[in-house]
């Protein structure tokens, strides 16, 4: 079974996090596009954490019989890997947008100079 | 050499103000109606000013963008203003204009939109790289060989010679950095008729070469997973351009 003080502090972290997500939203530091997995992530802890019988349950499935709080950690790491994952393709989208631009930056500036100075 | 095909060299440049001088007076002196690009990847140094005393257009890039970010850049110049052929001469000094007709010879033919510059199509050519870099170029040729189906033997040069087909699919896709090998690939699979020609190159004039030892690692591993998903992607058949 799981410990009730590992539910109850489990509980108080995901609400912690989800708490800190929105704030974050709210003062427009985090876009909602980027808040989403952040917010799974917590509700699926704080559902886990609470919901003791559950949690033994997945353990169950998963072959974990000696400490059913170890699949919280397993999912917790799920999450944040997904997050993780999810942020290195948006950095790679920017990376070759970012490209693109400074192109794009330096052709636009050889063509105004270039007008600017019909005479060369 | 025929003045009314317009064409363009695009050359690269980081960091190259003791070469890239030297470079465009080369080009123009072999061909004063090659118009010179010159790519500035936001040197540090005064390459620019340089390149653009000695005639030369120059793009100027805001931050460094890496070697194939900064050919791309050159052959999207040539696209946007509609050059016939591009050839690329990288910004050290290490090809000379003298050996432009060999690379152009097969695009001003119609016989071919690549033209890889190879040190290594015949055997006993002057080009004796050391032992490890002979190694890694072999092994790249040899992956694009057999991916690409087409015996290519240097697909690490960077004197090539593009048809109108050929700047249109490079503007399009180029890898970002460490370029050369995955063109190659991409080219093949998109149809365009690629043919290497063999030439001779120079020891560097001024600088240093990009590939440290320690870059070596990531270069051979980045290629090799580049050409892995390259040869897993499908890639639109070009249409050629008509003549």
């Amino acid at each position: 079974m799981t410990p009730v003080r590992v539910s109850i502090v489990g509980a108080i972290a995901s609400v912690l996090l989800i708490l800190v997500v929105l704030e974050l939203v709210r003062g427009r530091r985090l876009k909602e596009r980027y808040a989403l997995l952040w917010l799974a992530t917590g509700v699926v802890l704080l559902v886990l954490s609470i919901w003791r019988d559950g949690l033994n349950t997945i353990a169950g499935w998963a072959g974990v019989t000696s400490y059913p709080p170890a699949v919280l950690f397993a999912v917790a790491t799920l999450f944040i890997l997904l997050v993780l994952l999810h942020y290195s393709t948006v950095i790679s989208k920017l990376t070759d947008e970012n490209v693109d631009l400074a192109q794009r930056v330096a052709l636009l500036e050889e063509r105004v100079s270039r007008l600017r100075s019909p005479a060369d | 050499m025929n003045n009314a095909r317009r064409l363009v060299a695009i050359v690269p440049a980081w960091n190259e103000s003791g070469a890239i001088g030297g470079v465009v007076d080369e080009i123009k002196q072999f061909d004063p109606s090659i118009d010179v690009v010159v790519i500035d990847d936001c040197s540090r140094d005064d390459t620019a000013h340089v390149a653009e005393s000695r005639g030369a257009t120059v793009l100027r890039l805001p931050f460094n963008v890496g070697i194939g970010g900064a050919v791309q850049t050159g052959i999207r110049y040539a696209r946007d203003e509609g050059y016939e052929i591009a050839v690329r001469l990288d910004g050290d000094g290490q090809h000379a204009a003298s050996e432009l007709p060999k690379i152009l010879a097969p695009v001003e033919a119609g016989d071919a939109d690549l033209v890889i510059g190879s040190r290594f199509v015949e055997a006993g050519g002057a080009y004796r790289p050391p032992l490890a870099r002979r190694i890694g170029i072999g092994v790249f040729a040899r992956l694009v060989s057999i991916l690409g189906g087409q015996r290519v033997t240097d697909t690490t040069s960077g004197f090539v010679a593009l048809d109108r087909a050929g700047i249109e699919l490079f503007a399009t896709q180029f890898p970002h950095d460490y370029p050369e090998v995955e063109a190659t690939l991409v080219a093949l699979r998109s149809g365009l008729r690629v043919k290497q020609v063999q030439v001779d190159m120079r020891e560097r004039v001024a600088g240093a070469s990009s590939i440290t030892f320690v870059r070596s690692l990531y270069y051979i591993v980045k290629v090799m997973l580049a050409l892995l998903v390259a040869s897993l992607r499908r890639y639109p058949r070009l249409e050629r351009a008509s003549r």
